[in-house]
């Protein structure tokens, strides 16, 4: 019976204590002053109704120091909980260097992820247990927003702009991913679950290219499209002449030629591959034709995974040979032939009878695009 | 010349009624051509309840919807259009137009003692416009409906929602201006129309709080209405604004729209803290404490509340620094609110308090208010926000904000003034039972909210098959708006019983201290039979006397002693034909 009535969410992240921390602390918070507040009331409501027998002499009408007994007492209050608050967020929007980094594209109404080394997946996430992971996300259409209540984090997707969240798995487990951001007909069913697995599963998992086997790591699809698009004419890593070298491009500040200098992140690769006369570099001119509208979301991505290895010292096999360990952190090696926990979801076993991925005998939508997109694949 | 003899027999048994602003003229012309603002506040009254009407049927469509994972009878378009037309009629048609347009139309120039508004025929015009956007809106939801909630966030309701957005926004704004007009009146009249003696000290806080709404209104909704027509220029005409792929940009919609709909919440809850200071004061029977501070805390609500739009937005991708500001505002904010909230408690202390269906309510809106209000914090600290916003977190804190609130201060106002407004007494007794059954059947309704909030249950999703562990709560809360909506249909039978065969009510059936009360129930077409002069202080009570009167009155008749009936108090009150020439 009390297993119908969960109180929390699982706490699967590094940042669900510190998280639930402050949570409670508000909370009791909010029952002292709801406390004082009815407790007052219905006191005085009784004590002083009318006809009772309580001493109503020398009534007060106005009282400075009491004012402020209230006034400032809330006022200390309300800043150490900004304060908290904003630490907390602060962290939550600082990912660390070593994090691993995800694609995420949504688009009415699925998820589509795309991990570093090429492996696709629909509406699922695999991530390993204790390793922090950043996800670079981006919309295709109308705003959505990325949301795991067990790991404590959301951040809307929003069309035009990167943004992007961080967390590391501290529980093994299946988790709901939810989109939040209402974006149509289908909103509740644009969701799935987070798989959280054990390092070496997760490595053995995605070397056999997860669900489906990939023929090139992102870097190697962007390789190959910096060379089908004819970015590699211009920007090859020796010439300097036409357009400057993309060589240690990501992350470095750029002197540019009509307005002040910028650092090279994702918001301004993207726009200077999509509109390139925006911002120009310190020396060259308005030569470089505009691909807005010309590349998918999923293509402009590949591309700066692939502009991100320039330099990096890591290396890009040519497109065409197989997706080989190199790809991979170094940390997700290893073998292990353990079977992923079932039924890890915090709450309840799967029932077949509440989980209808048909709905009056046509499968749900979601579960149309997934298909969909696996046959395209 | 005939004399004609009049026997005994045929004398009217009770004198004939004194014209007042209700029987000077029955024609229906007299109605819709009126420029009284008594009668444009009963056609206001008319008009909210029928459009609240409307707006809880949606409630209870999408509530009976939600008990099962994967839903009864809607598909997820209907369901999304069924929601959006809750959240669009609730906001936009009653919550922003209740108090103010009823009661602050009805009450304002009787509380300062003037004749009417500053410009009563832009009063009635505010009532066409209403009406007209109100159609309009209604017209867009019968005819395609839009699917965009009430937030119509771009570029989904600009670009992708594929139905009647634009009738509906058109709507919306037409009754922007609707507002503008009210809060154009509001302004004016209490600056310009004060009675002799009405100094700004004297202003019952209701004023006070009506004139912080009209400020916030004239600043916020045309924004709010500019923005709006901007969606539908982008829908229509491709005009780029909002949308990215023409250029535009989507969070600029959230910024604009929010720089509005945040005061807008003050514009809902204000009015809420206006009726609420009148129900404490004058049932305590005590001046209200820290009248002072009660004021000004309102016009810091009314003035912070245009810089914390931002905490709307703290995941959307604004900057991290700009949440922090607008985070640290929020917290700001919270502190007049809690200084209310102490003082109209504070006030109880030594009062003399007589426990009536509109205390019973103001009472209610106490713990409500608290609740709503502190949960508000949650969502305003940037950390715990991440987590909670886009979930039933959210829709609890709002709707105890605005349900508990604002709709339990207007049921309080509709049963504090209805013998004022109507001259007639109803079912105490009924009233209270529906106070009590209104409170709880809200709490079971929204309680719930907040725990499948917490736990990740995301706002506006029709289906939730995929996490059967929420539909526990879900049914939970089923039962208390199945028991919240029953307890609403309530008044509308004991309150029309009133009017055909109440018993009548006095000058001042609750004893209170106002203007209002000195004039005849209902008042004359001109409020006043001549312009009162104010020469005592608001909320003038001496609770101590009282008691004392109270006492004596105790020891000398004890067994018609009955202080908690109002109708006994109206059989108390003289009913001499001396009193009309007061």
């Amino acid at each position: 019976m009390l297993s119908n009535f969960p109180l929390a969410p699982p706490s699967a992240s590094n940042f669900a204590f510190e998280y639930d921390v402050l949570f409670y602390g508000l909370l009791a918070l909010t029952i002292l002053f709801t406390a004082i507040v009815c407790i007052g009331l219905i006191y005085f409501t009784i004590k002083y109704r009318k006809g009772s027998d309580a001493d109503r002499y020398r009534p007060v009408y106005e009282d400075g120091r009491l004012e402020a007994v209230w006034s400032v007492g809330p006022l200390i209050l309300a800043i150490v909980f900004f304060f908290l608050g904003a630490k907390q967020f602060i962290h939550m929007r600082t990912p660390p260097q070593d994090a691993q980094e995800i694609y995420v594209i949504g688009k009415q109404w699925m998820w589509h992820i795309q991990h570093s080394n090429g492996v696709r997946e629909n509406n699922t996430l695999h991530v390993p247990l204790g390793k922090p992971v950043k996800l670079t996300m981006i919309s295709q259409d109308v705003i959505h927003a990325f949301y795991i209540p067990a790991f404590r984090v959301q951040m809307h997707v929003v069309p035009g702009r990167y943004t992007s969240l961080w967390f590391t798995p501290t529980k093994k487990g299946e988790y709901h991913l939810f989109c939040t951001m209402y974006c149509g007909t289908q909103h509740s069913e644009m969701g799935g679950k987070v798989i959280v697995m054990e390092p070496k599963e997760w490595a053995e998992w995605i070397d056999n290219g997860g669900e489906t086997r990939p023929s090139m790591t992102m870097a190697q699809a962007g390789m190959k499209l910096f060379n089908r698009v004819g970015c590699n004419n211009c920007h090859g890593p020796e010439s300097n002449i036409r357009a400057p070298s993309l060589v240690n491009l990501f992350g470095s500040t750029r002197a540019m030629a009509n307005g002040p200098s910028v650092v090279a992140d994702e918001a301004y690769i993207r726009e200077s591959i999509l509109r390139p006369h925006t911002r120009i570099s310190q020396g060259y001119g308005e030569s470089m034709p505009a691909y807005d509208g010309q590349l998918s979301e999923r293509e402009i991505i590949e591309l700066l995974a692939y502009i991100k290895t320039m330099g990096s010292g890591i290396p890009v096999a040519p497109p065409g040979s197989p997706a080989g360990p190199g790809a991979l952190p170094a940390q997700a090696q290893g073998t292990s032939q353990t079977p992923m926990a079932a039924g890890a979801i915090q709450y309840q076993t799967e029932r077949p009878d509440i989980t209808p991925t048909t709905r009056q005998g046509r499968p749900a939508v979601g579960a149309v695009a997934a298909q969909q997109e696996a046959v395209g694949n | 010349m005939s004399v004609t003899a009049v026997r005994p027999a045929d004398l009217p048994e009770k004198p004939p009624e004194t014209v007042n602003y209700l029987n000077v003229d029955h024609t229906i012309k007299s109605w819709l051509l009126t420029g009284d603002h008594k009668r444009i506040a009963i056609l206001y009254l008319i008009s909210v309840s029928f459009f609240f009407f409307l707006g809880s049927i949606a409630a209870g469509l999408i509530r009976y919807e939600l008990t099962a994972p994967a839903g009864w009878v809607l598909e997820s378009d209907t369901y999304n259009k069924v929601f959006s037309a809750h959240g669009v009629i609730m906001v936009f048609l009653f919550l922003v137009v209740a108090i103010p347009a009823v009661f602050g139309n009805w009450l304002l120039p009787v509380m300062i003692g003037a004749r009417d508004l500053a410009f009563p025929r832009l009063n009635l015009l505010s009532w066409y416009l209403y009406v007209i956007g109100g159609t309009l809106i209604m017209i867009g939801i019968i005819n395609g409906g839009t699917d965009s909630g009430w937030t119509f966030y771009t570029p989904y309701s600009s670009m992708y929602s594929n139905n009647n957005t634009a009738t509906v926004l058109l709507g919306i704004f037409i009754a922007g201006f609707s507002s503008i007009t009210t809060g154009i009146n509001f302004v004016v009249t209490t600056h310009k129309m004060r009675a002799p003696g009405m100094t700004w000290f004297r202003l019952p806080l209701f004023v006070w709080s009506m004139y912080a709404t009209g400020v916030v209104i004239l600043l916020g909704t045309p924004v709010v209405a500019i923005t709006l027509f901007l969606v539908v220029l982008e829908r229509t005409l491709q005009f780029p604004i909002f949308n990215p792929e023409l250029g535009g940009d989507p969070v600029l919609f959230q910024h604009l729209f929010w720089f509005y709909s945040h005061p807008a919440v003050y514009i809902m809850i204000l009015p809420a803290f206006a009726v609420q200071s009148e129900l404490i004061a004058n049932f305590a029977r005590k001046r209200i404490f820290g009248y002072h501070f009660v004021a000004f805390s309102t016009l810091a609500i009314a003035g912070l509340g245009f810089l914390v739009w931002g905490h709307h937005m703290f995941i959307s991708s604004q900057s991290m620094y700009q949440g922090v500001v607008f985070s640290l505002i929020t917290f700001l904010v919270a502190v007049p609110s809690a200084v209310k909230i102490f003082n109209w408690t504070a006030t109880l202390y030594k009062g003399n308090i007589s426990l009536h269906s509109p205390m019973y309510y103001a009472l209610g809106f106490m713990g409500l208010f608290t609740v709503g209000g502190l949960t508000g914090l949650f969502l305003g600290s940037m950390g715990t926000d991440v987590h909670l916003t886009g979930t039933y977190f959210i829709v609890a804190h709002f709707h105890y904000v605005m349900v508990g609130g604002t709709l339990t201060a207007f049921l309080g106002a509709l049963h504090y003034w209805w013998p004022k407004m109507t001259g007639r007494l109803y079912n105490d007794t009924l009233a209270k039972a529906t106070a009590i059954l209104v409170f709880l059947g809200f709490n079971l309704t929204f309680f719930p909210q907040f725990i499948i909030g917490f736990m990740g249950m995301p706002r506006r999703y029709h289906y939730y098959y995929f996490a059967p562990e929420y539909q526990a709560y879900h049914i939970m809360s089923t039962l208390g708006a199945t028991v919240l909506g029953l307890s609403l249909i309530l008044p509308a039978f004991y309150l029309t019983k009133s009017l055909i065969n109440g018993p009548r009510a006095s000058a001042n059936p609750w004893g209170a201290h106002g203007l209002e009360w000195n004039t005849t129930s209902p008042p004359p077409p001109h409020n006043f039979e001549e312009t009162p002069i104010v020469t005592d202080e608001v909320y003038d009570f001496d609770p101590v006397l009282e008691y004392e009167q109270d006492q004596e009155k105790k020891r000398r008749e004890p067994r018609h002693y009955d202080d908690f009936d109002p109708q006994a108090l109206a059989e108390n009150e003289p009913k001499l034909p001396d009193k009309e020439k007061n």
